[in-house]
């Protein structure tokens, strides 16, 4: 396919779209008889109006930020890790044996040694498949995938039988002690002074940044996201080359596996601080998107997070004031991913003859 | 049947002057900023085998999937027999008489011959009758043109010869007057190829037109009765092949003089480097590809490895390069020293450890990440050496930048710009990114597989050179290549593998192309054993 220069790779082709989806959003909303125009100022107002609203949406972003992290480093060895929702779960796992266990002197402690085991649970849930994968060829999408439905289970099964605390009616596990509170945006010295009310958005949303940074170097810096990137690309060159497949498979699932968990530093220790069933709420998929529309690379990522936590929250203002359903939220990503993901060829194909077109009109007017 | 009435048509034409079998007028083609075709005018004469040479990128290929109805002009007209023909599509190609065989064959491996000669011009829904048509046409073309196939044989089964015999019957069943060949001979043992053209010069006393598209300059002369020389984009000159020389055609694609056969003293052979006995290689399947290979290479040496592709030299590359697939044993040794030859001990790393750089058979999936930008392909497989790390954790990108600048400068590699993909080169540039990343390492052992694939001209000397070069630096060099100009003016010894086995040894002074064609076709020992 013909090349377009790179800033309407990066910029024009999302925003297209972007608009393209809102487009059909709107005639939805139009065919079940709401109000386009006050969808959108309610979604723009409650989202990112006023620092409440950006205290929910960067919220989601954090969560978003890790799992399409994840998503992306899988990808850049070639493995679609559709398993970060599992990883994600198990991740609030670790979180929570971890801040159950001792009582923790303080959040920052906490913090370090729960990112620790929510890593270290996510990690361990991708290297089955990884390894299934490398040593079995047995396709890594399938096993991700059922190892979410694993993932489930096994949460269902330790908050009901092993978790729950005597008496106590709901499958989830005790809260966690005070000491290991996260500091959310409201709490924080300075930002306190614009997040007045009490938001979820907390310090990992810090981490999540640093982590995409530490993302870029890996991929980009080292000698093992060097040999990732190569693998990726092609496999037989990187076998010529000394890269060892098994090892390649099974390193990058582990950071990817160990980034999906990381996010329930966000919403199991920085907003439920106890273990819920099915805490990560789909996150693990939508990171699937956002790393789609993030190009794979953490900047894009950082951005893509932020519209879809955008999206998210501006879709659940959008279903508590107007008549139109909260559902359509779901539509609306659903057409975010679609237009972005898997029709971004289709809006590309669209700009190639105008910018072809351009230079040559060029010539024929010398001419 | 078909070709009875084509000739019939023919030779009542024959009398009246007739009017170029193609004639194209001021093609162009741009894709992008690219212009493949500028401003292209040709006649070719009917009844004539017409010869297009070019470097890659001409844009041979361009005009031909023009011609073909694969591309529109942007400009220009198609004459096919004196009459302007639009040719939007293949059918429409087809219609106005022109086959085209692929480098690449189009055919059904599944299917036999009959069922793919008739694939896509069948009469009516179903197949008998087409079937029993195709037999008797195909029994008749046979006849005519040495062109024997067995029409129930299954595609898959049949040699690359045999194939490209179909693929030759399926362009005549749907009578094609104009034959286009892209490279045809690639992939043929010297026999096959002698067979090709005795095919081609008996389709073209029947009246057919042939346009042969190749970078074989000895074939152009042998068969051709006029060559066009394309060069970047433009036809630069149409001559008389009788008239001509390789060393003029050669020139003319390149714009400047070049050396067909680099020049190099006698060998000085030292000590021993490579030692291999007994290698054996079962692949997945079961299929034994290396059945008991020995041989030695020493220092200062080139030895050529003979053969028609796919006879065992590919496994034997990956075996010595460290990353051999399937059931592998038998003996390897480096400078007297016994290295795995399989398993976790032979990789690529430990391989370049010990000195082996290998320049593989296939940049495009072997020696490069196209994606990747020159830069990172110069590290590729090096990535662990220690000047291009940092400190323990980090890359030293920058290291790696300068370093790719010194040996784009030192190999010439055009444009010098390190920031490019591997893909946005040509292929002879592509190719001297390979070698100035292994040969620089000053390798005990190079490995070579087909050094000048899809290389141009210009750049088969320079890389020439270079593998003479290191020779005469003291390395032992392993040149595998199906090309037997090329082994012949390289190499110091000759060894010729056929079936996975090496089937002699010969000195290049003391033998010939006609004695290396037979070993290549298995015949030497079958005819000892006899």
């Amino acid at each position: 396919m013909e090349k377009l220069p790179a800033w309407a790779d990066l910029v024009l082709v999302p925003l297209i779209s972007l608009a393209l989806a809102a487009l059909i959003s709107a005639l939805v909303v139009l065919g079940i008889g709401g109000d386009p125009i006050e969808a959108v100022s309610v979604m723009v107002k409650g989202a990112l109006g006023s620092a409440y609203g950006w205290g929910y949406t960067l919220y989601y972003t954090t969560s978003f930020i890790f799992t399409g992290l994840a998503v992306t480093v899988a990808y850049h060895a070639s493995q679609f890790n559709i398993g970060g929702e599992g990883q994600a779960q198990l991740g609030g796992l670790g979180v929570a044996l971890v801040l159950l266990a001792v009582d923790w002197p303080h959040w920052s402690v906490a913090l370090l040694a729960a990112s620790l085991g929510a890593a270290a649970f996510g990690a361990a849930w991708a290297a089955i498949p990884a390894w299934l994968q490398a040593k079995r060829g047995s396709h890594i999408v399938i096993t991700t995938i059922m190892f979410n439905y694993i993932a489930a289970a096994l949460i269902v099964y330790l908050l009901v039988e092993v978790l729950r605390p005597v008496g106590q009616m709901d499958p989830a596990t005790a809260h966690f002690p005070a000491s290991a509170h996260l500091p959310s945006f409201g709490e924080i010295p300075g930002l306190s002074l614009v997040f007045s009310k009490q938001v979820p958005v907390n310090v990992s949303f810090f981490l999540s940044i640093a982590a995409c940074f530490a993302v870029w170097v890996l991929l980009w810096r080292t000698r093992l996201g060097y040999e990732i990137r190569a693998f990726g690309k092609s496999e037989t060159a990187a076998v010529y080359a000394g890269i060892s497949p098994t090892r390649v498979i099974v390193v990058s699932m582990l950071i990817s596996g160990a980034l999906a968990g990381l996010m329930a530093v966000n919403n199991v220790m920085g907003e439920s601080e106890r273990l819920l069933q099915n805490a990560s709420e789909g996150a693990g998929f939508i990171g699937i998107a956002v790393a789609l529309m993030g190009r794979n690379h953490p900047l894009g990522v950082f951005l893509a997070a932020l519209l879809f936590g955008f999206l998210y929250q501006g879709g659940a203002e959008m279903g508590l004031w107007t008549t139109i359903p909260i559902e359509l939220r779901t539509l609306l990503q659903g057409l975010v991913i679609l237009f972005t993901g898997a029709l971004d060829t289709m809006v590309r194909m669209m700009l190639v003859p105008l910018f072809r077109a351009a230079p040559m009109k060029r010539i024929g007017g010398a001419a | 049947m078909a070709s009875a009435t084509e000739t019939g048509r023919q030779a009542t034409a024959a009398p009246a002057p007739r009017p170029p079998a193609i004639e194209l007028r001021g093609i162009s083609k741009s894709f992008g900023a690219v212009q493949a075709n500028k401003d292209i005018s040709i006649r070719v004469r009917p009844g004539t085998i017409h010869g297009i040479v070019g470097e890659n990128g001409a844009g041979k290929s361009t005009l031909m999937s023009i011609l073909y109805g694969f591309y529109r002009a942007d400009a220009g007209e198609i004459l096919i027999d004196g009459r302007p023909t639009v040719i939007p599509d293949s059918q429409s190609a087809i219609r106005a008489g022109i086959g085209m065989v692929f480098q690449h064959f189009k055919l059904v491996p599944n299917f036999s011959v009959l069922e793919n000669v008739i694939l896509g011009a069948e009469d009516g829904a179903l197949l008998r009758p087409s079937l029993a048509k195709a037999r008797k046409t195909l029994a008749d073309l046979a006849r005519d043109y040495e062109l024997d196939v067995d029409p129930d044989a299954l595609v898959e089964e049949l040699s690359v010869g045999h194939q490209q015999r179909v693929e030759i019957l399926k362009a005549l069943y749907r009578h094609a007057d104009i034959l286009i060949l892209d490279e045809p001979t690639g992939v043929l043992t010297p026999d096959e190829a002698d067979h090709l053209f005795r095919i081609l010069r008996g389709l073209k006393a029947q009246g057919k037109t042939i346009l042969l598209i190749t970078h074989k300059l000895r074939e152009i002369m042998e068969i051709t009765d006029e060559v066009s020389v394309m060069r970047r984009g433009e036809m630069v000159a149409t001559v008389t092949t009788a008239d001509t020389s390789p060393e003029q055609l050669a020139e003319l694609m390149v714009g400047r003089k070049v050396l067909l056969h680099v020049p190099k003293g006698p060998a000085n052979p030292g000590r021993e480097v490579l030692r291999v006995s007994d290698l054996h290689v079962t692949d997945a399947l079961g299929v034994e590809r290396l059945k008991g290979i020995n041989l030695t290479i020493r220092a200062g040496e080139i030895l050529g490895i003979a053969g028609v592709a796919g006879n065992g030299q590919s496994e034997l590359l990956q075996v010595l390069g460290g990353f051999a697939k399937g059931t592998v044993s038998g003996m390897i040794a480096v400078e007297g020293a016994q290295i795995p030859a399989a398993g976790k001990g032979a990789t690529g790393q430990t391989r370049r450890q010990i000195g082996i750089s290998h320049v593989p058979e296939d940049r495009h999936h072997l020696g490069l990440i196209l994606d990747f930008a020159a830069w990172e392909n110069i590290a590729f497989g090096y990535h662990s050496a220690p000047e291009y790390q940092a400190n323990a954790l980090f890359m030293d990108n920058d290291a790696i930048l300068r370093d790719t600048e010194g040996k784009m400068d030192r190999f010439d590699v055009r444009p010098p710009d390190p920031s490019l993909p591997a893909k946005s080169f040509s292929g002879g540039n592509q190719q001297k990114i390979v070698l100035a990343r292994e040969i620089e390492r000053n390798p005990v052992l190079l490995l070579v597989g087909q050094p000048t694939r899809g290389v141009d001209i210009g750049a088969i000397e320079f890389i020439h050179r270079r593998i003479v070069e290191l020779r005469d630096a003291g390395a032992a060099v392993l040149l595998v290549s199906v090309e037997l100009d090329e082994i012949l003016s390289l190499s110091d010894r000759i060894a010729v593998m056929f079936d996975g086995q090496i089937m002699g040894e010969r000195l290049p002074a003391e033998t010939n192309e006609r004695e290396l064609g037979l070993l290549m076709a298995g015949v030497a020992r079958t005819a000892g054993a006899a």
